[in-house]
Formats: structure tokens, sequence, C-alpha cells
């Protein structure tokens, strides 16, 4: 990459700030939108940070606005796309590239910044590729994979998605359709056997099984590669077509802590798993700093006596007595019902952190039966281990396995009910949908007297309370509060305001 | 490097003088290096452990000539370890050497004068003459409330003492704040810095890493070493292979003469790479068994 001389003469940048400003304005807009905060601070540092950079240089252009718009690395995701949709057709009509440099437009990063119209016309490394057979194309895939040929791979996504995704102009299907119908066509998987056929062979003796293993993850790595360019040739496209806000828009997914724990995919519940331990240190660091912060406790007579002596029997100097240090204890009650399963799943693993972080944790899961599962948190260095072992072997289910809040309690005031004393924290997750069984409120009150406090988090959305059966109304008149905790946000926000 | 105000001549020049100090910058890290001497604002680096966070603060000092000032982050660090103290014990002998005939005022003017100053890793950034790089190290370990003392250096290069004044910086310090994310720091730390994220280095970085860092390593046992760990990676393990651990790993390839690694050397060493006994009993299952299945049909 070429890079010009950064400082600019003083009215070159005059002249070129003006469209960038207002692009960086309009910019910013969309981060807002889509759910990112940016302080007027930030955007400031971002327009200064710009004029340091040379503009032709895509990458650092990116890296500089992240560096002072985005401050947490879990929105880099969000920002990114952002970033491509709105960046990606400011080619060669963008005026900032065109403003004195339509040469070094020319020498920079063409190929990224070009228009997709341009690139079917011929230019760009598609060039000449229209026509090959498909044969021939797959031929030098295979090729390109194999030498893990970066430019090539990139002409050739290009190539693929216009040859294979049958994108028409205002077709409402969204981009994942075209992905699907390009790697299709593409059969990666098949290419993936060919690979290794040909990595055996071209090795001088046979592979061993780590080095196949090696192959293969490489392999691996370069389709993904290649996949990532095949998505954002589809994203370009789409985004000539549709223009930038609404692409923008389709493109728009909640940030990973507005995820909604009852529908989340896969991968986002993978990334709640790993947001999930810094949060339980903080809530042990919220339940432990009480005793940090009152470090004198009640006043120590016989100490103050016995120095009073050396003032002449004047008490000048209070002793007070070490406080004693506060263990919380937690008992953890969670419905693992079917109504609440991707939650329940979600507060397992909420359960383990906790249990890694606090000396004295107790869990419990119910559906109408109540099992205590502690047993199986303790130390398990595999949560997935646990997880399976609390949902194949704890006694959950009592009658017919439908949620029964009211025996469930019941079971748990009988066999554990003793055992909860005023240092106990009890945490109860679930979504109170009673079946319409009887509600034996009665229970959580009782807790309540003896516990230190009673919290309920609810994974519902607030306005489906008290509809239907549930009867979350009912338990949390006896809860210290009830909170909708239906993502990561309104979690933290939950253990926030826990002190 | 000159001695001038702006030290990088542009994006390049940075990398390859870091490059030059060992330290192997991608274009973000390089590129935010760039900007944040530039703009005169502090770092803010996070990342896994053992990505070099750390390290890329003492690169900058080494290739920009400056003397690092460190000031390492703990639970209830506070104004006295970070900032300054008087220094009364000095204060005490000052009175008492003065006797009892000089007026009070004289004193008192005397004693909380810079004489008596303590100076502590951030007070001593800013009254620096010499160039200084100044490196907050975890910065997270550090309560909330803590954070605050931090505020008004990072955004105006001063100190404010109430016996003495603001203590105003000489020159512009770079800083580099470094947090292993363990919990959210404060929106008004990271609102005046830059944000850098380093994450594990791509294959080809690592590659490079090793063969700079090992001395002796053959580009080819290097190779093999950057590509297990990625491997490594994959797994859904506790703890991940930092980049350090990576480098344990090369040198003790290197030492133990190992020319090419297979699984049985893989199996004995691993314990260098991976700390927790699951996530080593996981990588060592995943390059022993499944490849058997795998090299079946190819044999």
């Amino acid at each position: 990459m070429t890079v010009t001389d950064p400082p600019l003469a003083g009215d070159a940048v005059a002249e070129r700030d003006r469209p960038l400003l207002d692009l960086l304005s309009g910019f910013i807009e969309e981060l807002r939108n889509a759910g990112l905060p940016v302080s007027l601070t930030e955007n400031l540092d971002a327009m200064e940070a710009v004029t340091h950079i040379p503009i032709e240089d895509r990458e650092a252009f990116k890296y500089a606005l992240g560096a002072t718009l985005v401050k947490n690395h879990s929105h880099w995701r969000a920002f990114e796309v952002v970033f491509e949709v709105y960046f990606s057709l400011r080619g060669p009509e963008y005026e900032i590239v065109d403003g004195d440099s339509s040469a070094d437009g020319a020498e920079g990063d063409d190929d990224q910044l070009q228009m997709p119209g341009e690139g079917q016309a011929g230019g760009g490394g598609g060039g000449g590729m229209s026509a090959l057979t498909p044969e021939q194309l797959a031929e030098m895939l295979f090729k390109a994979l194999m030498q893990g040929d970066d430019a090539m791979l990139r002409a050739l996504a290009r190539q693929s998605v216009m040859r294979f995704a049958g994108m028409e102009p205002g077709r409402p299907v969204g981009g994942t359709y075209y992905l699907y119908r390009t790697l299709r066509n593409l059969d990666l998987d098949g290419m993936l056997d060919r690979l290794m056929e040909a990595a055996r062979e071209d090795a001088p003796e046979d592979l061993t099984p780590l080095e196949e293993r090696l192959e293969r993850d490489e392999f691996n790595d370069r389709m993904n590669h290649l996949k990532q360019e095949i998505e954002a040739e589809i994203r370009r496209r789409l985004v000539a077509d549709r223009g930038v806000e609404a692409m923008a828009k389709t493109l728009r997914k909640p940030l990973p802590e507005d995820v909604d724990f009852m529908h989340a995919s896969r991968e986002e519940m993978a990334n709640l798993r790993k947001a999930i331990y810094p949060l339980t240190r903080k809530l042990a660091v919220r339940l432990a700093r009480k005793r940090r912060h009152g470090r004198k406790g009640p006043l120590d007579f016989r100490n103050t006596m016995r120095h009073s002596l050396s003032y002449g029997g004047v008490p000048a100097e209070p002793k007070f007595k070490f406080p004693r240090p506060a263990k919380p204890e937690i008992m953890v009650v969670a419905d693992i019902s079917g109504s609440v399963a991707a939650f329940a799943r979600f507060t397992l693993h909420l359960v383990y952190a906790i249990s890694g972080q606090f000396s004295k944790v107790r869990s419990f899961v119910f559906i109408d039966g109540l099992d205590e599962v502690t047993r199986f948190f303790d130390g398990v260095e595999d949560i997935g281990e646990a997880v399976h072992r609390v949902n194949t072997e704890a006694d959950v289910v009592w009658v017919d396995g439908h949620s029964d809040y009211g025996h469930a309690f019941g079971v748990f005031w009988e066999k554990y009910g003793k055992e909860v004393g005023p240092k106990t924290t009890v945490l109860i997750l679930g979504d109170a949908r009673n079946n319409y069984h009887a509600s034996q409120s009665w229970i959580i009150k009782e807790l309540k007297h003896r516990a230190r406090k009673v919290f309920w988090l609810n994974p519902e959305p607030r306005a489906y309370w008290d509809t239907g059966d549930s009867i979350v109304g009912e338990y949390g008149t006896w809860c210290e509060s009830v909170h909708e905790v239906r993502n990561l946000r309104q979690l933290e926000g939950f253990v926030e305001n826990l002190v | 490097m000159t001695d001038s105000d702006v030290q990088f001549a542009d994006l390049d020049g940075v990398r390859d003088a870091l490059a030059d100090a060992d330290y192997l910058a991608d274009a973000g890290i390089a590129g935010i290096v760039y900007l944040a001497e530039r703009l005169g604002k502090p770092i803010l680096v996070e990342g896994p452990a053992g990505t070099g966070k750390t390290q890329l603060a003492k690169s900058v000092a080494e290739i920009t000539g400056s003397r690092l000032i460190r000031l390492q982050c703990y639970e209830g660090l506070d104004e006295s370890k970070a900032l300054y103290e008087w220094n009364y014990k000095k204060q005490l002998l000052r009175i008492q050497t003065e006797g009892t005939d000089a007026a009070w005022n004289d004193v008192e003017d005397d004693l909380f004068s810079e004489d008596f100053l303590l100076t502590r890793p951030l007070l001593e950034a800013i009254r620096a003459e010499d160039r200084v790089v100044l490196l907050i190290d975890e910065v997270d370990r550090v309560e909330v409330e803590t954070e605050a003392l931090l505020l008004e250096i990072l955004s105006e290069y001063q100190v404010s003492i109430p016996e003495l004044g603001t203590v105003q910086a000489t020159q512009i310090p770079m800083v580099f704040l470094t947090s292993n994310g363990t919990r959210e720091l404060s929106e008004a730390l990271k609102r005046r810095c830059l944000y850098l994220y380093i994450d594990y280095p791509d294959l080809d970085r690592e590659r490079q890493i090793v063969t700079a860092k090992v001395p002796g390593i053959d580009a080819n046992l290097a190779d093999q070493v950057a590509r297990i760990v990625r491997s490594i990676r994959q797994l859904d393990l506790k703890k991940d292979p930092s980049v350090s651990e990576t480098l344990d790993w090369a040198r003790t390839l290197v030492l133990l003469g190992v020319e090419q690694i297979d699984a049985a050397v893989a199996t004995e060493t691993a314990n260098v790479l991976l700390k927790y006994r699951t996530d080593i009993e996981k990588a060592v299952k995943e390059f022993a068994d499944n490849p058997d299945e795998l090299a079946g049909p190819a044999s």
C-alpha cells in the first residue's frame, strides 16, 4: 500500500474536509442507529483522527474510526458491518478520493473501493473470467485454495457470485439466500476432499495424523476466507441495488448485550457465555465490596480503654473491632422447563459461573419437582459435562413434566427451607407460568422472612407478566424485587444495582 | 527518529520501527499508535492475557528512546501510591529543627513545597523533563471509584495538588492503559482514550513472532508451531494458549532439539502450552485419536 504524505497543505485540508465531515456525520448517525453509543467527544475525535490518515488507505481509515468510535470489543462486529455497508460504494464517485487524487485512486486499493458495476465490466480482478467454463472455474478455485492465493480467491469470489448467485435487481431476497446458492454451486466439501487428496500426494512421505489435521485446518481457514469474500461481494451488490440506508437497516442486528436470551441463535449463545464470566466477577466484587467499604466495625471498648491510659485516661483514640467479613451465601433456584428452555441453558451457565466466584453457592433446578444440582457443578471444569448431567440426572419431574412452581417450592421448603438463613440471598429464575396450579406463594413469603434477600429474575417481557397462567405478580409481592432479565444489558443492570 | 514534535513520519514508519524493536505489529496496532502520537491521546489496550499488550508499551518506549514509567494497578490502589504523597517524616524533622522562633506561616509554606513531595508514577510522568512513556498496567484491577484518579491526567495531562496548585505536563507523554477485560471500564475513562483491541495473532503474524523471538528456531518448526497453536485455539478450551505460551513452547522444543513435531512430542510438551488439566486432555485427545480415523483411508 502506498502512502501519501499525511500532513496536507492548509487549503487542501479545508477543501477536502467539508465532504469528509458530512460523510462522517452520516456514518456516525448510522452507527447510532445500530445501537452503538457514540458520544460527542468521540465524534470530534474521529473527525480529527481521519485528517491524520491518508484517506486512500482504507484499512487505516477503518482502524482510525474504530479506535475513536468503538470502545467495546463486542461492538466491533456491528461497527464492521456498518462500515462495510456505508463505505462499500464510496468508490470512484466518492468525493474524498477523487478530490485531489484520481491518480492515487488508481494505485490505491482499487479492487476494494470499486463499484460492482465496474467490476462486471471487466475491470479489477474478474477480468476475462466470464469466458471460463464451470469446470475451469472450479479448477482455478482448486489451485487458488491449494496455494493460498488471496488475490485470486477474491477474484474468484466475485466471479462465482456473478455467475451462481442469480442476483436480480429489486428481488426481495436476503443475502443469506444468495450466499447459499453460491456456495452450493461451489461444492466446498468436495473441494476439501480433493485438496486433502492432493496434499497427501504432494507430501514426500505419508502424512502423519497430526500433519493431516493441520493441513485440513489450513484449507478450512482458506475456505472461510473465500466465504467471507463471497459474503462481502454479495453485500456490495445488494447495497448497489437497494441503497445504503435500506441495507444498513436489514443488516442491523442487536448488539451482543441486547440479544434476547429466549431467542438467541447458537452463535449468539456462545458469545453470551463468554460474556458471563466478567459479569459474575462483577457480582462477586459487588457483594464483597460492602465489607471493604465499611472498614471499621463496632467500637472495641476494651481496646479503647487500654489505649486511653497513655492519654491519662481520656479515650482520645477510639479503637474499633475488625469487621467480620461477610461470606455471601447464594441459593439459585432455576426453572428448566420447556417454556424457558433457551433461557434455562443460559441460566445453567450463569449458575456455573457464579459457583466459581462464590464459596457458598447452592443451586437447584425444577420443573414440577425440584432437585439440588450443586454437586454437578462442584469442581467440574467442563461446563458442557455439568449441564449434560443436570439435564439427564437431576430429578426434576414429579408428575407430568409441566411447570408447577407451587409444588416445586413446596419441595424446596420442606427439604432445604431450614438451611435458608439471614446470610442467604435467594435468586429465583423463571417465568412463573404455573399451568394454573396452586401458587403456594406463602413459601416465598416465609423465605423472605428468613433470607437476607429474595430476587426474582424473569426472562419474559414485562408486557406478558401476569397474562395467561403467569403469576409472577403474586410471587413478586413477597420478593425484594422482580426484574425483567431478557438480555445481558438487563442482567448487568441487575448486578450493578444489587448492592 | 528525530527529536521533533512528530516522531513518526507515517503509518509504515511506525510499523517498521516497531519491527526493528522485535515487535511485530499488524496494521491496526501500528495505525493506532501513530494516531495516538498525532492526537496526543492515551491508548486503552484490551485483549486476552499474553498477547503483548504490555510489550507494546515497552517497545514504543524503546523505539522513541523514552523512559518507561510503569504503574501497576491492583485492588486498593490509592492516590498516595499513584499520584503523590507528602513526606511527613521529613516534614516533622523540618519542624523540629526549626525550633520555636520561626513564624508559623513561613514554616507552613515551606512544609508544603516540592522538597517534601514524594512523586509517584503518574506525577513523575507529568513532571518528567525527558521523554517518557507512561504505562498504566491492568487498569481493570482498580475499583471504579479509583479510576477517577486517572481522568485528570488522561485528558488534561495535569495533576492538581491542593497545597501546591496544578502541575502541568512539560511535554505530552505517550500513555498506554492495558486491561484484560475482567470488568467493564467506566465510560468516562474510555471516552478519553483511543481503543485498541489486541487479539490472538493470525497464522502469519504468529509465525513471524515465533521466528523473531525464539533464537535458533528454523522456519519449518516455527511454521508447525504456529499452525498447531492455531488448531488448538479452535478447540473449545477453558483458556486458549497465549502468544507468550506459544513462545515458551517453541523455546522448549528448540531446547529439546525437536525438528519435527509429531503427536508424541506434542503430547509430552502440551503442559507448556496449556495450563488446565481438562484442556490438555482435550487437546491430546484431539490430536491423537481423531486423525487415526482420517488416516485410515489414506494409508
